[in-house]
């Protein structure tokens, strides 16, 4: 989306809260809350112009710790909140945030109708395969047969896979981001709030507490032979996911299908951007329908006291 | 009255036939019963007309029209359980019954013989109309006009004039198929000549001429108004997940958009309509849903959430209809009020609202979003299947304009959070030196209520959690705040009683003392009325407490009615009497005489007459059933 700067240069502080952060030390959500904050800086976000909403779990705590309007809602619906407030307000940068229970689980229905609404926001997953808040329970990113140490049995359903959903669904904006790399995934995110569309950067995340099988070493590899991180950078093995000619449905579904491929890698795993188009949005749908919107976000629209009367004549 | 299969156009016959009555200065009270279902199964129009407010529908009809076998004998020989016996009973003494011929009907074995039968040859009327514009051949791909015909040959037994009907066929086709438009009036035209000409329509005893005076009334379904008072207060945002009956509403809204510069936003289910309005009323725009129960069911967290974090709005339709779970969905029930009052985990504010007639599902639309912007909080209207669908006159002027009150609005400058030592200290210690500092979204306030900002707003943002949390809209789990907090949610209801005119919470129709109180809520309220109004002829002292505002309930007012009251009976369309258990609630007062009807279809005005004077007579109150042999 085209995004509302600061009058002035903001830096990460800016985008920073002091309140007290209750998330477990060395939690990966740590990371993603830095990247939010490292992306909004890079884009110079005026935090006055910008809503964080958020589920429910640890990552839903989220919006209370960047310096913008926070919404921290319910458990699975952050999509529909999320689009109801851009929808209100198209002046206003919308992030949606949220765990994968929460994305993929109670919210999966969300998740694949926002991919075929296409509304201009942003939505982060934050991936740590665990349901933290409750104490580690499989999420549904886990696959079967795995059991972190905080489950009484391994998992019997398996995991799906959320970049391979987000391409069926729709979604115009695929990515994957990593907790433990701040740096490379703010510019992911700052990229995703730029696409005009839905956009979705699903995170990996560690949970220090509860999953003990994707931690920080396991990502880094350190118990491989050759001591080599299990992720590699899309990027640097000449991929790129981005559709050059939208009206070409060939190049759609070639590059539909290499993410998906590519999504299905296990060891290294693929970061970065998996697919990019540029497809009308929702609100160019809107705003076909309502051309006053081309002008001014609904909140700013004044229809108070609207003339009834061509409809009551019509009753006559 | 007409009835025929769904999907064979009664609709367009009764609702034009309304319109010319309400043109000729007429009022009228117009309702369907139909079933869930597209094609085929029976469906059943009934158009009440009086030079009077006529508030209710009767048992009888004066003319009958069958555009198939089973509006005229039921369909108890073919189903196992008789949704009805046929409508033949239903006609008044002496009245006439239209049939199609190709029904092979054969009248001359009815029953009644005090009726009249007129058999009119619906297709060769089409097919006549169709010849004289050289297509006499294809007269079964216009079978739909079936319903223009029952309208012609209606109008040739009570006489009503022609082409005031004429006006209204062709105003429907007007500026796109005007051809059609004629093509109908012709054989609408065809039909009235049928009948004057082949059968005896001289002496039938029920005519029906043009009111005392043409007045520009206008004819309206409540859903209509509903979603009129909507655009009239200034809904910017609309939500919906197809459900019957709120669809009408949602459909009608989507139609004019555009002229109205209102998104409609079709969601995946209730779950994202409600989550997606509360997102827009926090950005401040006006919004609003509408569903029905089984959606309603899906959407009580998002109420829940709204309440929580002091959401202005969203506004909430909710059209009844007979439950329980699926239930019987295009049917009558006022089965949710105790779940709508109660609908989520937790104590927090909502406002419940019922009216009881098109007038006041105007008002009380209006006024809602004018409450959820001042309170901060969603509003529930409770209509239902009855409300929704009446097609019923109603004077322009009743229609008020209420003024836009959009509550406590931040004004950028002034500090929420900058008393000292008072509850909200400590709680903008962001140490930025950012206009932050000085606003608190859930700054705790002498009135209760805080000033609101929106996203985008200059200096305004705060944070905000369905978690219980501090001014800063912060999460807490702190003794102190968690009070202050809660008594802040909960100190707006005495508030909002204290806010509503007396006049839009309850009302006592008739005399301030009688001999029988009526105890009811919702659209009974005209059946109600009609019935009163017919009793009092008879010398019998009635009156009428119409109970409106469910959330916060004006329990005072109400308990010193019904105290003063000699006897009391309580009239619901469910099962349990979910008013007269809110009312023990509040008031302590249990009414034990009950007249109740669950059987999915609307209260008659000679049900209720005749349920009325059995009470008053010293019956004892019984269940209503709307099913007759």
């Amino acid at each position: 989306m085209s995004v509302e700067t600061a009058p002035v240069k903001h830096t990460l502080k800016d985008y920073k809260v002091d309140l007290h952060n209750d998330w477990c030390p060395g939690c990966g959500d740590f990371g993603i809350l830095t990247s939010i904050q490292m992306a909004f800086a890079q884009l110079n976000l005026d935090p006055d112009k910008v809503a964080v909403f958020s589920g429910i779990g640890c990552s839903g705590k989220t919006s209370h710790y960047v310096n913008a309007y926070g919404f921290h809602t319910l458990h699975g619906r952050v999509l529909p909140s999320a689009t109801g407030g851009r929808l209100a307000n198209s002046a206003v940068t919308v992030v949606a945030l949220g765990g994968d229970g929460d994305g993929y689980g109670i919210g999966a229905g969300y998740f694949v109708n926002a991919g075929r609404r296409n509304v201009d926001l942003t939505y982060l997953v934050h991936t740590n395969n665990v349901y933290g808040l409750t104490k580690g329970q499989a999420a549904p990113t886990l696959a079967k047969g795995l059991r972190t140490k905080s489950m009484p049995e391994a998992n019997i359903q398996d995991g799906i896979n959320p970049i391979a959903m987000a391409v069926a669904a729709g979604y115009t904006f695929i990515a994957r981001g990593y907790a433990l790399e701040p740096k490379y995934t703010a510019g992911i995110i700052a990229k995703a709030i730029l696409h005009k569309g839905t956009a979705l950067v699903d995170i990996l995340q560690t949970c220090p507490t509860y999953n003990d099988l994707y931690t920080k070493e396991w990502y880094d590899g350190a118990d491989l032979p050759q001591k080599r991180s299990r992720l590699y950078k899309l990027e640097d093995k000449g991929y790129d996911g981005v559709v050059k000619d939208p009206s070409d449905r060939e190049e759609i579904i070639a590059k539909k299908a290499a993410a998906v491929m590519r999504s299905y890698e296990q060891d290294p795993i693929p970061t970065g951007i998996y697919y990019q188009v540029c497809l009308p949005t929702y609100e160019d749908g809107v705003n076909a329908r309502i051309p006053a919107l081309a002008a001014k976000p609904l909140a700013d629209l004044d229809v108070f006291h609207r003339n009834v009367t061509p409809l009551l004549e019509a009753m006559r | 009255m007409i009835g025929g299969p769904q999907g064979s156009g009664i609709n367009a016959s009764a609702e034009v036939f309304a319109k010319a009555c309400s043109r000729a200065g007429l009022r009228v009270y117009a309702n369907i019963e139909y079933h869930s279902n597209i094609m085929g199964k029976h469906a059943f129009y009934r158009v009440r007309v009086g030079d009077e407010d006529v508030r209710s529908f009767k048992d009888n009809t004066d003319i009958l029209v069958a555009l198939d076998d089973e509006t005229l004998t039921g369909d108890a020989h073919h189903r196992r359980w008789a949704t009805h016996y046929g409508h033949l009973h239903e006609v008044s003494e002496g009245g006439g019954v239209i049939y199609d011929t190709e029904t092979g009907y054969d009248h001359t074995a009815a029953v009644r013989k005090d009726l009249t039968f007129y058999p009119v040859p619906f297709m060769e009327v089409i097919k006549a109309a169709l010849t004289e514009i050289g297509k006499g051949s294809q007269f079964r791909a216009y079978e739909v006009m079936k319903n223009v015909v029952a309208l012609g040959a209606s109008l040739a037994l009570c006489d009503f004039p022609f082409d005031l009907v004429a006006s209204v066929v062709q105003d429907q086709f007007k500026g796109k198929r005007e051809e059609i438009g004629a093509l109908n009036v012709r054989a609408a035209r065809l039909a009235f000549d049928h009948v004057r000409e082949h059968l005896d329509a001289k002496n039938f005893p029920y005519r029906l001429g043009p009111g005392p005076e043409p007045k520009a009334r206008i004819l309206a379904k409540g859903y209509e108004i509903i979603a009129i008072a909507k655009l009239r207060a200034g809904c910017a945002f609309q939500t919906y997940y197809p459900i019957s009956p709120a669809t009408d509403e949602n459909v009608f809204l989507e139609k004019n958009q555009r002229a109205y510069d209102l998104m409609v936003v079709q969601c995946e289910d209730e779950i994202s309509a409600i989550n997606m309005a509360v997102g827009a009323a926090h950005m401040g725009v006006r919004a609003a849903t509408a569903t029905s129960g089984p959606g309603f069911a899906l959407m009580v967290e998002g109420i829940g959430f709204a309440s929580m974090t002091e959401a202005p709005g969203p506004i909430i339709t909710m059209y009844q209809r007979g439950g329980p779970s699926t239930g019987l969905p295009t049917r009558q029930e006022q089965g949710d009020l105790q779940f709508v009052v109660h609908p989520a985990q937790g104590d927090f504010p909502h406002i419940v609202i019922a009216p009881g007639d098109l007038r006041e599902c105007y008002q009380d639309t209006f006024s809602s979003f004018n409450w959820a912007d001042r309170f901060q909080l969603p509003v529930v209207v409770l209509v239902d299947k009855k409300l929704a669908a009446i097609y019923t006159t109603i004077d322009k002027l009743e229609l008020k304009y209420d003024a836009i009150d959009r509550g406590k609005r931040w004004d950028g400058v002034t500090p929420t959070g900058a008393d000292e030592k008072g509850p909200n200290d400590g709680f903008a210690a962001n140490g930025q030196g950012t206009p932050h500092d000085e606003y608190l979204r859930y700054a705790l306030t002498d009135d209760g209520i805080s000033p609101v900002s929106h996203p985008g707003q200059a200096g305004g943002r705060f944070w905000s959690t369905t978690d219980e949390h501090d001014p800063d809209g912060h999460i807490t789990e702190g003794v102190a705040m968690r009070m202050a907090m809660m008594e802040k949610r909960m100190g707006k209801l005495a508030r909002i009683t204290a806010h509503i005119p007396a006049d839009q919470q309850y009302a006592l129709h008739g005399p301030a003392e009688a001999e029988l109180t009526v105890v009811s809520w919702g659209s009974p309220k005209g059946t109600i009325l009609d019935a009163q109004k017919i009793l009092a002829t008879e010398g019998k002292s009635i009156n009428f407490l119409q109970c409106r505002l469910m959330k916060p309930f004006p329990a005072a007012a109400v308990e010193a009615i019904l105290r003063k009251a000699k006897r009391l009976v309580l009239i619901e369309e469910n099962y349990s009497g979910q008013l007269g258990a809110l009312i023990a609630e509040h008031t302590g007062v249990r009414i034990t005489e009950r007249i109740l009807k669950y059987d999915g279809r609307p209260v008659s005005e000679d049900e209720m007459v005749r349920a009325l004077a059995n009470v008053y007579a010293g019956g004892r109150a019984e269940p209503v059933v709307t099913l007759v042999r």
